[in-house]
């Protein structure tokens, strides 16, 4: 169930005031026929996503059969092998790349949204729209002047090149992201806490801290989502030492034998923490995905 | 980071305050002190770049070619080239192809992915049975890695031997009691049409969201109300709901023409651009123009195109974001 905030509602502390039940819809044109299209749509739109797993649990003389086997045994032996060819490093270096740059991202861009809905800095929007500029800029035109750079500073094939250009790329998110949470305290709430005697620190970490945490939770998986996926730069700027999973996925498959098995087994892999996280941000995806513009 | 408890103005005005009066300098610097991180980080890592793609289109450099000229340490160039670089973008049939195809690839997955994502989200907005299930399952195609999804058409889907789609239609003409389905080779067949169906998969989920949000934001009150005057359905989506989603439409078309323009992963993945040039998009084209001919001033003249084409979309969509923002600011 999405939790979408009308935009038309003005006070502050309703919007805040959580989940909005549904919309409640005519029962006549809840007609379950219209149900019944929706699921078939649907299935038919997640049916890729379902045989991919389903081959993955399949024995690649199986996955290679042609009509389809639906039904051939099962079994976790194509992860297993996945493993032995050594899927583990790249994914630490996903999981590196994702886990810092998200981490670097909150640490700039929350102050920084701080500055641009709290205690608005002069000129807030055009600084707000600077960022959001950068998004709309093509990393592949960035590419040759990055690959030259970081080659001159002796940085190929390392992590923290990519954990660098992870963290530009998603600053505009979190700035939007974040200060769309942050303008949602109540200025109330604030004076209240000033009146109380409650200095700059307090402030921050006993309510403005609690009341933006599912926005900071969400930022963070949004931000960990595009780095992890992100192959351009990973594929241009490393090679044998600071490779991520996209990368290592692009260069499993070998011309001999039947791979497909182990490829879907791969594909599930690499996919399922951006799944696992994307799902649990459902809500906020929106938000994420339009820069703030759509709540 | 700056931590200022109190502003310094007598009358004790509290930090939310919108700033009414002029500020003291120390007081404008103390506020742009947690901005200015993030600031400057992203001028460096973004905009220096850029700046570099300029000068470097100006030049005349080839790896396999090296000069005498040095360029701020990072190799070495024959001549200045002035514009020619970009005559050669414009003149070029590999890179005249490359913009064609950019334009055919992005409009056709745009507009095709923004009817479905309508398609979609118009249906998702009615209670129905799972409904919170079928709106998680249909977000996935865009939470799978675009590698592996890309990878996943190519190989499990589209593959002519033992792909799912030709094994269903195998599957369906023996049921029909023919002797063997039709064997079709989508990758070689078709390419264009192959890359594009992979990418509205992927990215119709996207415009689904946009646009359910859209939905869900409607004045309930209108709906009722029209209702009560036995507007139709199809009245009401053509003449209330349609209105209200224009700007979320615009939206959805101009934020996914920004990043299906950027579009790398799929193309790499699934034809290499081939076979000849026939799915070769512009980021691609630079890429090869870069890595493969080593051609360096002429990949940065074809990135500065790409930014300016990017910058003329990317007007249209900052218009329509700070639309949406300022409504909500005012």
């Amino acid at each position: 169930m999405s939790t979408v905030t009308t935009p038309t509602t003005s006070a502050p502390a309703k919007r805040y005031a959580g989940k909005k039940p549904p919309r409640s819809a005519d029962p006549e044109r809840a007609s379950w026929r219209w149900g019944l299209l929706t699921w078939v749509l649907t299935l038919l739109f997640f049916a890729p996503v379902g045989w991919m797993v389903l081959t993955s649990l399949h024995q690649e003389v199986d996955a290679a059969t042609n009509p389809p086997s639906i039904f051939a045994p099962l079994s976790f032996d194509n992860y297993l092998s996945v493993f032995d060819r050594g899927a583990g490093v790249y994914l630490l270096n996903s999981l590196m790349a994702s886990v810092i740059s998200t981490v670097l991202v909150l640490l700039l861009a929350v102050p920084a949204a701080y500055a641009l809905s709290i205690r608005k800095v002069e000129k807030w929007t055009d600084a707000m729209f600077f960022f959001l500029s950068t998004k709309f800029l093509p990393p592949i035109a960035g590419l040759l002047p990055i690959y030259l750079i970081v080659k001159q500073a002796g940085m190929l094939d390392n992590i923290y090149t990519l954990v660098i250009l992870y963290t530009a790329m998603n600053m505009p998110i979190a700035v939007w992201m974040m200060q769309s949470f942050l303008a949602e305290i109540p200025s109330e709430v604030l004076e209240a806490a000033q009146v109380d005697g409650a200095g700059f620190l307090r402030t921050m970490w006993s309510i403005v801290t609690p009341m933006i945490s599912p926005g900071l939770a969400a930022t963070a998986l949004i931000c960990f989502i595009f780095s992890w996926n992100e192959f351009m730069f990973a594929v241009n700027l490393t090679a044998t030492v600071s490779a991520t999973a996209p990368v290592f996925l692009v260069g499993f498959i070998s011309s001999q034998g039947l791979f497909l098995a182990k490829l879907c087994a791969a594909s599930t892999l690499v996919s399922l923490p951006v799944l696992i996280a994307g799902f649990a941000a459902q809500d906020k995806l929106v938000r994420g995905l339009s820069l703030g513009a759509v709540k | 980071m700056t931590t200022t408890a109190q502003p310094e103005a007598p009358e004790a005005s509290a930090p939310p305050a919108p700033p009414a009066r002029r500020l003291s300098s120390r007081e404008r610097w103390s506020r742009r002190g947690p901005l200015l991180p993030a600031l400057i980080f992203t001028i460096v890592v973004t905009q220096l770049p850029f700046l570099l793609t300029i000068a470097i289109s100006t030049l005349n450099w080839n790896v396999l070619r090296p000069g005498d000229k040095n360029f701020l340490g990072m190799g070495n160039f024959t001549s200045f080239a002035g514009l020619d670089n970009y005559v050669t973008v414009f003149t070029d049939s590999r890179l005249r192809d490359a913009v064609v195809n950019t334009i055919v690839l992005t409009t056709s997955v745009v507009v095709i992915s923004m009817l479905l994502g309508l398609l979609l989200a118009v249906l998702l907005d009615r209670k129905f049975l799972g409904r919170g299930l079928a709106r998680t399952l249909l977000i996935a195609p865009f939470l799978v890695m675009p590698v592996a999804s890309a990878l996943l058409w190519k190989h499990a889907l589209y593959n002519p031997d033992y792909g799912l789609f030709n094994g269903v239609l195998n599957w369906l003409w023996q049921l029909f009691g023919a002797e063997e389905g039709p064997v079709i080779d989508y990758v070689s067949g078709t390419p264009m049409a192959a890359v594009v169906a992979a990418l509205v998969w992927q990215w119709t989920p996207f415009m689904m969201l946009i646009l359910l949000a859209g939905l869900q934001s409607q004045p309930t009150d209108i709906l009722e109300a029209a209702r009560l005057d036995r507007a139709s359905g199809f009245q009401i989506f053509r003449f209330i709901t349609l209105p209200h989603l224009r700007r979320y439409i615009e939206l959805s078309v101009l934020l996914g023409t920004i990043y299906v323009l950027q579009t790398f992963d799929a193309i790499f993945t699934i034809t290499q651009g081939g076979p000849g040039s026939a799915t070769t998009n512009l980021p691609y084209e630079i890429y090869l123009t870069m890595f493969r001919k080593y051609e360096y001033g002429e990949a940065a003249a074809a990135g500065v195109v790409v930014v300016i084409g990017t910058i003329v979309v990317a007007t249209f969509a900052l218009r329509v974001i700070s639309s949406l923002f300022e409504e909500e600011h005012r």
